[in-house]
């Protein structure tokens, strides 16, 4: 039912724990579902310099939230941005119909932990880019 | 790997002794049992045969008080469906549990499309029925009961036979869904007190695609396949002769085999609860602590997801279940456990092991020691898993809303 790459990546997280002094912090989902979501970013000169995640979920949530990780290191914000939950799914070489929705939101914990990042940083509209 | 098979409630492997019986009737005896010629008459002969060992088997008094199905779910289909509609003018109200297995609450909710009405009477938290509510919830328009006998998930037995002479003082018709149990545990149909019980043989080393439905002399019901004049006209369709002899043969084993089998599964099982109870934090056991099927242990593992423990198992050569929603191909974990009031949390992070016949005490400590690995990496990356002793409370949501 879940690809090779979808076993890796549970198998073997990649980025997986916590950031103590993350500069943004994102999650999504709830338990009520089963799946819950925190991506930790530290972001340097407005690119990721590190990202962990935590995940509470099937096979599927926590090979998207370690494969999300690997896609967007080193990357600037707005490139980082640009990454959806279907490119996720899509570079684990697919997901099953039914866990499109509720366990892959990686993307949408990623964006969550940028405005983050955002709003402490850029809260008062003088400090505004 | 060798695998280690630990799901014996979802099936089970079939005993080699049954192929045995069955595999003439595949080749030599391969007759349709309608016909009149010697073929025909031989795989008749086979199937009547198979009816009357099967009637003694359940403690019915009539061998033409049992038809064979296509299994449980048909048995269960069958049963509910066919007493409502031959019933209906007496009345349309039914009775059933939360924590029926789907066979019975699908079905249940599908005659409500067709006018009937169904009281889904809760559990404890042990998944049991309380008799008293029977009582209460019945009404003059009450026309059938459908409990199961033992819980699919947590192994909960139901006093049955109390429950059926409060609903037989009324003079309504219960039936009962004894898949878990027939096979497994004495089951006697006179001694339930019931009027209906569905089993199916794959649940005791036999084949799958075959059960039977016991049904009491006097008991109306109307069919719901339609076609030849097989099983007392009740279900139309060529006998799975093959199938049937592997039915009693597998229900003739576990019968004379339950003596020396069942105190085994029941040691291994009190070994494995005791022990995850013992190795384990933050972990409950669900289900009744005695009145339970000997070989089912159902834990709750809190700050994980049943899926990622089933997945790591598989890994390492284990077969098990969950009650996790991300299993069942629904959004809602298991109805049973929420019915028995654990958060949906509780209830995703559900594992099911079923221990079966041929399983060992070496087999669970290896099985132990996987689990000790999984739940420690898993919660390693919770971020449910509490840092501090005492974890902030969480918030729950009512309903699950999905990205669409």
């Amino acid at each position: 039912m879940y690809t090779e790459a979808v076993m890796d990546h549970f198998t073997n997280p990649r980025n997986a724990g916590e950031i103590p002094d993350a500069d943004g912090v994102g999650e999504v989902g709830n338990s009520v579902c089963g799946d819950i979501m925190k991506i930790y970013v530290k972001i340097n000169d407005d690119r990721i310099v590190d990202i962990k995640f935590k995940t509470f979920g099937c096979g599927a949530a926590i090979a998207t939230s370690s494969i999300l990780t690997e896609m967007v290191k080193g990357k600037t914000l707005s490139e980082a941005l640009k990454v959806t939950n279907k490119a996720v799914a899509e570079a684990l070489g697919g997901l099953p119909p039914q866990k499109m929705h509720c366990s892959n939101l990686a993307a949408d914990a990623l964006q969550k932990a940028i405005a983050d990042y955002g709003q402490r940083n850029f809260k008062s509209p003088e400090n505004a880019v | 790997m060798e695998r280690i098979y630990l799901d014996h409630a979802a099936t089970t492997p079939i005993d080699p002794r049954v192929v045995e019986a069955m595999t003439p009737y595949f080749s030599n005896i391969y007759g349709n049992p309608s016909t009149i010629y010697q073929e025909g008459r031989e795989a008749k002969k086979a199937i009547e045969g198979s009816r009357e060992k099967v009637a003694n088997l359940l403690g019915a008094k009539d061998f033409r008080e049992v038809i064979f199905t296509g299994g449980g779910s048909e048995g269960d289909n069958l049963a509910i469906s066919g007493v409502a509609w031959a019933y209906q003018e007496k009345g349309k109200h039914i009775i059933t549990s939360a924590a029926e297995h789907h066979a019975v609450l699908d079905t249940c909710r599908n005659m409500e499309k067709h006018g009937f009405s169904v009281t889904y009477l809760p559990v404890d938290e042990y998944g049991m029925v309380a008799p008293e509510a029977v009582r209460e919830a019945i009404t003059d328009q009450t026309i059938l009961v459908s409990l199961m006998h033992a819980n699919n998930e947590v192994g909960t037995i139901q006093p049955i036979a109390q429950i059926s002479d409060i609903v037989h003082e009324r003079g309504i018709i219960f039936h009962t869904d004894a898949v878990q149990t027939v096979g497994t545990i004495p089951v006697n149909v006179e001694e339930l007190g019931v009027d209906l019980l569905s089993l199916s043989a794959h649940k005791f080393y036999g084949p799958k695609g075959v059960g039977a439905l016991y049904v009491k002399k006097g008991t109306r019901l109307r069919k719901l396949i339609h076609g030849g004049t097989q099983e007392r006209e009740l279900r139309a369709g060529t006998e799975n002769v093959a199938g049937i002899v592997g039915l009693v043969k597998a229900l003739e084993l576990a019968v004379s085999e339950q003596g020396e089998t069942l105190p085994g599964i029941m040691k291994l099982r009190e070994y494995l609860s005791g022990e995850l109870l013992s190795r384990f934090s933050h972990v409950k056991l669900n289900g009744h602590p005695t009145m339970r099927l000997p070989g089912n242990v159902n834990i709750s593992f809190e700050y994980v997801e049943g899926e990622s423990i089933l997945l790591n198992l598989d890994l390492k050569g284990i077969a098990a279940s969950s009650g996790s929603a991300c299993t069942s191909g629904s959004l809602d974990p298991s109805h049973v456990l929420l019915a028995m009031g654990l958060s949906h949390e509780a209830a995703h992070g559900s594992l099911r092991l079923t221990i079966g016949k041929n399983n060992t005490k070496q087999e669970l400590d290896y099985v132990l020691g996987v689990l000790e690995e999984t739940i420690e990496r898993l919660r390693a990356i919770s971020p449910l898993y509490p840092v501090q002793a005492s974890p902030a409370p969480r918030k729950e949501y009512l309903e699950c809303t999905p990205k669409q």
